[in-house]
């Protein structure tokens, strides 16, 4: 962006205005993406956050009912994944929408003639929902622990959690807006993608046959759950907790690259 | 750099996967640098498909495109670098508000957020958007809406503009606006235009030169006079029939047989050596009282078109 002071002035001779201008930094794109996109879901934000919240929170006091007393290893189960879901809810269900909808629309020339990366342009998008995300992750774990009694001590690893977890379904999220020939499909795919977390994440590892267990690993967002089960556990794994959330972050971050190259393919139709 | 031709395009190809028929077949190109450059043709002539290519959005199967001396076709994000392109029509821009849509815009061409609501404050001025700037594109007229995306190709100042009909909607006032604010960045930085349109009487009053494309070629390449000059030897004739044309008469019978016929409207052009029989008939009894009205004009860039084997006579006039 340093470059950019340059541009500020319209008083730039001929000779500068031959140069290229700057490429934008990915912050700074993300950040101009994600402004952008705020003011359009604004209109949208309340239900989107009421939705996201109250579903998640929805099953935690649900399944109360159900999960015996005593059984930790299921109630941090339940928890972790109902928190996880909130984020699958808006990455993974709403960017895959959005995005098949902006390539179906001719949209997203005008994100490829700009000095910006794709990736850019998904997580702007992306971060731009991650907004009404915060309150449910944060509700669900708060109240999850509280009403099944988990320890708190290490519930912030929410945090690094829900962000790792975001990555990998913003990328895959986006890699199905982009990769299917129709919108109606994105959503679709959306949809089942939202639905597997929701399976996936709840039951816990243990209750699933060995083939699922292996083939669960490969859905966004689990890894993160297991390093929410880890801290909700007493005596939590640390190196285990670390090692998945890095694994996460190295699998959104891979997603997220092949988003962008699916952006570009997309755009050079 | 100095040196450079805004864009030097040699030989581009493109036939897009599953068409049978290339969108682009060999076109060769010279923008100079400061020009406004035309690119006219019909609906469906390769016009989109070739602005596209000159910006990085589409890989040609063969080819060149050389823009101020940096190779697009290598490096396709030089181009975002360098250019401004405005789409037919931009859905991305479609729910923000115009100060937004400009803003964030200049801001995604790497000017800082100060720089960047600087930019979009000036731009609504010139372009008389600035009651506008806070409603919705998505709620406000077409032509409003295409000037609104006009200012967010001209925010951040770029050395090339590409602007696929750019006026498309536009009233008289608006157009005027537009021209003028590309007529200022000319003046003052030499900015380069590539104008894609289909509207004939733009092409002739805007232009530099044109090159007229048909069917994914480049049939003329010249400016406005000079494609003009080529069809100097005819004129145009415009008859509008009171009632039903009266086909007995010879005239009226040969005329027929090439005037582009629009209900009782009727649009001929003929040589000029044969103009004045003609004229002279037209303007007696009894063809004269047969008519409503008649108007004579030089050959216009359509004629140009057509008789330079363009197959596709839907340009439009206002």
């Amino acid at each position: 962006m340093r470059a950019a002071a340059s541009m500020v002035g319209h008083t730039t001779p001929v000779a500068a205005a031959s140069e290229p201008g700057p490429t934008v930094s990915l912050p700074a794109a993300v950040g101009a993406v994600a402004a952008g996109q705020l003011a359009r879901v604004r209109v949208a934000r309340g239900p989107l956050l009421v939705v996201a919240t109250v579903q998640s929170l929805g099953l935690v006091i649900l399944l109360r009912g159900i999960v015996r007393r005593h059984d930790a290893a299921t109630a941090a189960a339940v928890v972790a994944g109902s928190t996880i879901l909130v984020v699958a809810f808006v990455a993974l269900n709403l960017l895959a929408q959005r995005l098949g909808a902006l390539k179906a629309s001719n949209a997203l020339d005008y994100y490829a003639a700009l000095p910006v990366s794709p990736v850019a342009v998904v997580l702007g998008t992306a971060a731009s929902y991650a907004t009404f995300t915060v309150p449910g992750v944060l509700v669900t774990a708060l109240v999850g622990a509280a009403v099944y009694g988990l320890p708190m001590a290490h519930l912030w690893l929410v945090v690094p959690a829900a962000v790792t977890a975001a990555l990998g379904l913003a990328g895959v999220g986006a890699l199905l807006g982009l990769l299917l020939p129709r919108p109606e499909l994105a959503t679709i795919a959306g949809q089942l993608g939202m639905t597997a977390v929701l399976f996936l994440g709840l039951i816990p590892v243990g209750h699933l046959p060995a083939v699922i267990r292996g083939l669960r690993l490969l859905l966004p967002g689990m890894l993160s759950v297991d390093a929410v089960v880890d801290g909700l556990r007493p005596g939590t794994p640390w190196l285990d907790a670390v090692v998945r959330l890095a694994i996460a972050a190295a699998y959104g971050a891979l997603a997220l690259g092949l988003a962008g190259l699916a952006m570009r393919k997309a755009v050079d139709r | 750099m100095g040196t450079h031709a805004a864009y030097r395009v040699r030989g581009l190809t493109k036939t897009y996967r599953g068409g049978t028929t290339p969108a682009n077949s060999a076109v060769d190109l010279d923008v100079p640098r400061g020009e406004i450059f035309g690119v006219l043709g019909p609906n469906g002539a390769g016009k989109t498909t070739l602005v596209r290519q000159l910006v990085g959005l589409v890989r040609p199967d063969a080819g060149e495109i050389s823009l101020l001396g940096h190779d697009v076709v290598a490096d396709r994000r030089i181009a975002s670098r360098l250019v401004a392109y405005l789409a037919q029509d931009e859905p991305a821009l479609a729910e923000l508000d115009v100060r937004r849509a400009i803003e964030t815009t200049g801001r995604l061409r790497g000017l800082s957020r100060r720089a960047a609501g600087a930019a979009t404050d000036e731009l609504l001025d010139e372009l008389g958007l600035a009651g506008l700037a806070d409603r919705p594109l998505t709620r406000l007229s077409g032509g409003q809406r295409r000037l609104a995306c006009v200012g967010s190709a001209l925010v951040a100042d770029r050395a090339i503009l590409i602007l696929d009909e750019p006026t498309t909607g536009l009233d008289p006032v608006a157009r005027r606006a537009v021209w003028s604010a590309i007529g200022r960045r000319r003046a003052a930085t030499g900015t380069t235009v590539v104008l894609v349109t289909h509207n004939v009487l733009e092409a002739e009053t805007v232009l530099d030169r044109v090159a007229v494309i048909d069917r994914g070629r480049v049939i003329a390449c010249d400016t406005p006079g000079g494609l003009k000059a080529a069809v100097d030897d005819s004129i145009r004739i415009g008859l509008v029939w009171s009632h039903e044309p009266p086909y007995d008469d010879s005239l009226v019978e040969s005329l027929a047989q090439t005037a582009a016929v629009d209900g009782r409207r009727w649009s001929v052009r003929i040589e000029r050596n044969r103009a004045r029989d003609v004229l002279d008939r037209l303007t007696q009894a009894p063809l004269f009282d047969a008519l409503e009205d008649y108007t004579v004009s030089t050959p216009s860039l359509e004629d140009v078109y057509l008789s330079l084997g363009g197959t596709r006579p839907d340009m439009e006039r206002l």
